[in-house]
């Protein structure tokens, strides 16, 4: 019944979602199935489609994973969008200073660079909760503008390209430092750290004794110290980790995407990804599952624009009713015991929860 | 295959390829209603209406992002657009470049993208406007109807398009009123209204009586100059109505010439790739590119004769605004005497300094 | 029009600090007294941000077709205390996270916002009416700076209610028992879940009204980027003025104040580094905070609920 629920609950959720979006398009005149068509065919219809799906879900998997890894330990980040920028800022820089590496080389410098200026950005928050009890979600939310600031900072000061006048950006990154796509197709090679990524914290969290000791602070923190669990260090491990993951994102999005640091460095992946981790309920291997989904409703925005004239911010509109509709649905696990007979116990503890 | 078959067939087909619509894809970085530098495209745009044989789609709110590929791929195989007109500047590198790369049979035209010969591909087409000319024009207006001497313009950035934009301006207002001073303050991006507001405000409080900007959409300050009652001239789009009272010209673009002449052309069998287009198609005043805005209900009658009569002067190429000797707010000599740069120089667009007459700081 | 015979030199920072601390605090103050409210009784509100959004909106778009902003002020009240609701009631079921709801909530109301203000980005509503305080001045300036918001008084008022319901009522207490400890606040015989649905939904409109301001006066416009994330600057804002409403007055006051900095140093020609400035209020806040707390002495004021279900 568990596994059934599994499916069949977000399932039902994004049902009713689009139920209700379709509601939404017929009380403009817009004809909900011709909607619904466009969006599977523009995001899932056809190769063309699924590749625009995959590149737009490659930065979400890794989005993802900044908020997943740590609120497996037990607490909440949503600084995403800051270690991306920095992860990015450390990825330019490296690439720039190493210029004469080899391709192979460089990448592994700017991963490199990127994983340790995202991860220290997180762990910083990590560690400001559990040391010094500053909200991680406080304290992510300032560091995401000082972010922001200083890539703006950086971006037209030192690091800045004079010859990029109209808009400013940093040099570009010589061609060996690019990370290409796969051949015949659009789909660049960050796809392979986002599912990478997915896979090893999957493992990581699930298959190791560190996974194990960390879930458990993760639970209870009392209990993990009076166990003898280092609490305070696998969080931070944790933040590290994650951390670590967005910032690869802004590598990929300065090696594969632009080939330099702009201000595109700031693009939202990041809030979308805590999305994702939430709607996954922080498991690795289903944010692989709901990042394609969200790539490929992203991916359809612009046929329904083109097609049914409809504005810009109708995927907005659409995302924002499916994500309520699975939080919600989040509640309906463990209602549906049609099944098993309840005893006594289990009815009072469903009753005090509700 | 004797040769009047052969006609017969290629006749056929012409009639054939004549016969489906000529599908046009524009994208543009942020909404197309904004009142300011895409509903400038967007408007070009509708002028395509005018020609039976095109088909025009477009895509607003695109951002400067791979966002971009994408959607202008989409345009390519699942509307069937043969052109592509990308709007804004950060669409170009690398996202229009790669596409281009991608689709060879595809003509891209990009707004003021920076085309290196031998790097880029050939089907990439730049058109831009010179838009100094019309400012120069509008700063006269203020010049003439400042009456403490000092202009306001709020920019986004210190880039070399914005800072023609203030050079010109203030030419403009010193060649009839040589003790006015334009005060430049920077917003620091190109879309940030209550910003915008802010300076707009402070500018009136420091006694600035005329205001002006280049950013995404200057409706703010054109708003922010109506209410504090001072005077405002326009960038990029007619926003006279935003300012019944106090709005006096303002420097628009009239893309529908570019993209009508470019759809003509193709429509023609002419293309980018072999040249049978221009690589670089850009216009002034001269060629309909850019306009004055109608005039505002305080421009006097003599007024309007001083500038009708800059205007022509324009025209006919006798009045040259990049003229030295001149120079830059710092003292130092930017055109040297006897040199003289047409508005198409490309000097010009790598312009890092603000003229004499200008308060405020090239670098932001 | 108005002769402005000379500017003010430096006395111009002082007047545009003031304006804009009168004018650029409306917003922060309608939605952190919100989300005081809100977190006061122990859940948190991450999308205010959203309601901003569509208060401004929505205030907008009915002050446009009725011709009376004050009715759109009410209307936008109206929308935010319905997201505000939607929000309560969403949180209130168990195992949705309050983080997660907070950020789909910016998504909903923003799209929501976009999508219905597309047709409202051109005509000019009419604004809010102007009190004039700056009639005895001769100087222009001063005069503006001085024409304030009725929604400027509104704000303090409400700060200065918050305060004395949070002190002094009996449905004061009952939030900050709420809030405070969910199990004692039950144990008390209160009914927790309604009394912060009743909180937040109150907040919601709290901060639906702040947008209001945003589009019917300063700056004025129904614009895509007007808000740029004060919706969210707002919840940080509660935790620098330790969830106490006067204090998130002043904080207001502060970071509308410091919001024309930039701009006014600017128009007297004091340039350079304008991003890291712009930022000062972020880092200021985050120093405070990180001077401040402690983890095992909850962080004075700070209400033992928040974060737990």
């Amino acid at each position: 019944m568990k596994k059934a629920e599994a499916v069949l609950v977000p399932l039902g959720a994004m049902v009713a979602g689009l139920l209700v979006f379709g509601l939404f398009c017929a009380a403009l005149g817009v004809n909900p199935f011709l909607v619904y068509a466009s969006i599977y065919k523009a995001g899932f219809g056809s190769w063309y489609s699924w590749q625009n799906t995959l590149v737009r879900a490659s930065p979400l998997l890794l989005g993802a994973l900044c908020t997943a890894i740590p609120a497996r330990a037990g607490i909440i980040v949503i600084g995403n969008e800051g270690a991306i920028i920095v992860g990015g800022l450390g990825a330019i820089w490296a690439g720039l200073a190493t210029p004469s590496l080899p391709p192979f080389l460089a990448l592994t410098v700017m991963t490199f660079a990127a994983m340790l200026c995202g991860g220290l950005w997180i762990a910083a928050e990590v560690a400001l909760q559990h040391y010094r009890g500053v909200s991680a979600v406080i304290s992510g939310l300032l560091l995401n503008y000082l972010a922001i600031a200083l890539m703006n900072q950086l971006i037209e000061g030192p690091l800045r390209d004079p010859s990029s006048f109209n808009s400013p950006a940093s040099y570009p990154l010589a061609p060996s430092h690019r990370l290409g796509s796969f051949a015949g197709t659009h789909v660049h090679h960050g796809l392979i750290f986002g599912v990478a990524a997915c896979l090893l914290a999957w493992f990581l969290i699930d298959r190791t004794t560190f996974g194990f000791a960390m879930k458990i602070g993760g639970g209870n923190v009392r209990a993990a110290q009076l166990a003898g669990l280092p609490v305070g260090r696998l969080v931070v491990i944790a933040g590290l980790l994650g951390g670590a993951c967005a910032g690869i994102a802004g590598m990929v999005e300065v090696a594969a995407v632009h080939g330099r640091a702009n201000e595109s460095l700031n693009a939202g992946y990041g809030y979308s990804g805590i999305l994702v981790a939430f709607l996954s309920r922080q498991n690795p291997l289903v944010i692989v599952l709901v990042s394609l989904l969200t790539g490929g409703l992203l991916a359809s925005g612009g046929m329904l624009q083109r097609a049914h004239d409809l504005p810009d911010a109708t995927i907005a509109v659409l995302q924002g009713i499916l994500f309520l509709f699975i939080l919600l649905s989040d509640t309906f696990y463990g209602r549906f015991n049609f099944t098993r007979t309840k005893t006594p116990e289990a009815r009072a503890a469903h009753a005090n929860a509700a | 295959m004797t040769r009047r078959e052969f006609l017969a067939v290629s006749a056929a087909a012409a009639t054939a390829r004549a016969s489906e619509p000529l599908v046009i894809g524009f994208i543009y970085n942020g909404p197309k209603n904004d009142l300011g530098y895409n509903q400038a495209h967007a408007e070009g745009k509708q002028a395509l209406r005018a020609l039976p044989f095109v088909r025009a789609v477009e895509e607003a709110s695109v951002p400067e992002t791979v966002a971009a590929e994408e959607s202008m791929r989409d345009m390519i195989f699942q509307d069937g657009a043969t052109v592509v007109f990308a709007t804004s500047f950060g669409h170009f590198d690398p996202f229009t470049i790669d596409m281009a790369r991608e689709n060879p049979a595809v003509q891209f035209f990009h707004c003021g993208g920076l085309f290196e010969e031998g790097k880029h591909p050939k089907n990439i087409g730049i058109y831009f406007g010179f838009i100094d000319e019309v400012e120069y024009l509008s700063g006269m207006l203020a010049g003439l109807a400042t009456r403490t001497n000092r202009i306001g313009f709020v920019a986004a950035k210190p880039i070399p398009q914005v800072l023609r934009n203030i050079n010109s301006f203030t030419l403009g207002v010193r060649s009839v009123n040589p003790r006015a001073t334009t005060r430049v303050v920077f917003t620091g991006d190109w879309v940030l209204p209550v910003r915008e507001a802010e300076a707009s405000s402070s500018l009136v409080d420091q006694g600035i009586d005329v205001l002006t900007g280049h950013t995404g959409s200057p409706r703010v300050i054109v708003q922010m100059a109506e209410r504090r009652g001072v005077f405002a001239c326009g960038y990029q789009f007619n926003q006279s109505s935003m300012a019944p009272h106090g709005f006096l010209t303002g420097a628009e673009w009239a893309w529908g010439t570019v993209y009508l002449r470019i759809a003509e052309m193709i429509h023609a069998g002419k293309s980018v790739t072999n040249g049978t287009i221009p690589r670089r198609l850009t216009g002034t005043l001269k060629d309909e590119f850019c306009k004055l805005s109608p005039f505002g209900p305080s421009v006097t009658a003599s007024s309007r004769a001083r500038v009708a009569d800059a205007k022509t002067a324009i025209l006919n190429g006798s009045l040259e605004i990049y003229r030295g000797p001149m120079k830059d707010n710092e003292g130092e000599t930017a055109i040297p005497a006897g040199k003289i740069l047409k508005i198409e120089d490309v000097e010009l667009d790598r312009m890092d300094w603000l003229v004499e007459g200008v308060d405020g700081s090239a670098k932001g | 029009m108005q002769t402005q015979p000379e500017g003010l030199g430096a006395w111009g920072i002082a007047v545009a600090l003031a304006g804009g601390a009168m004018r650029g605090s409306i917003p922060y103050m309608f939605v952190s007294l919100g989300e005081c409210l809100t977190e006061k009784s122990g859940k948190i509100n991450l999308g205010m941000e959203g309601v901003l959004l569509m208060g401004a909106m929505t205030a907008f778009a009915v002050s446009d077709i009725t011709g009376s902003p004050w009715l759109g002020v009410m209307a936008a009240a109206a929308v935010g205390m319905l997201l505000g609701a939607l929000h309560a009631w969403l949180t209130q079921q168990p195992a949705v996270n309050d983080v997660a709801a907070g950020i789909a909530m910016i998504v909903f109301g923003s799209g929501l916002a976009f999508f219905f203000g597309k047709r409202f980005v051109a005509p000019m509503a009419p604004q809010l009416p102007l009190l004039d305080f700056g009639g005895w001045s001769r100087v222009p300036a001063i005069q503006s700076a001085l024409r304030i918001s009725p929604l400027f008084f509104v704000g303090i008022a409400a700060a200065f209610l918050l305060h004395w319901i949070f002190t002094r009522t009996s449905w004061g207490l009952k939030v900050r028992a709420a809030g405070d400890d969910t199990q004692a606040a039950r144990a008390l015989g209160i009914n927790v879940n309604a009394v912060r649905f009743i909180a937040i939904t109150i907040g919601g409109g709290l901060a639906a009204a702040g947008g209001a301001h945003l589009t019917l006066y300063f700056p004025g416009i129904w614009s895509e980027g007007i808000s740029g994330g004060q919706g969210l600057m707002a919840v940080a804002l509660v935790i620098f003025a330790k969830w106490s409403p006067r204090r998130c007055l002043a904080a207001a006051l502060l970071f509308g104040g410091a919001q024309a900095l930039g701009p006014s140093l600017q128009s007297l020609g004091v340039n350079g580094y304008y991003h890291l400035f712009n930022a000062s209020p972020y880092l200021l806040t985050l120093g405070v905070m990180i001077a401040t707390c402690t983890p095992h002495r909850r962080l004075a004021g700070m209400p033992g609920a928040l974060g737990k279900k």
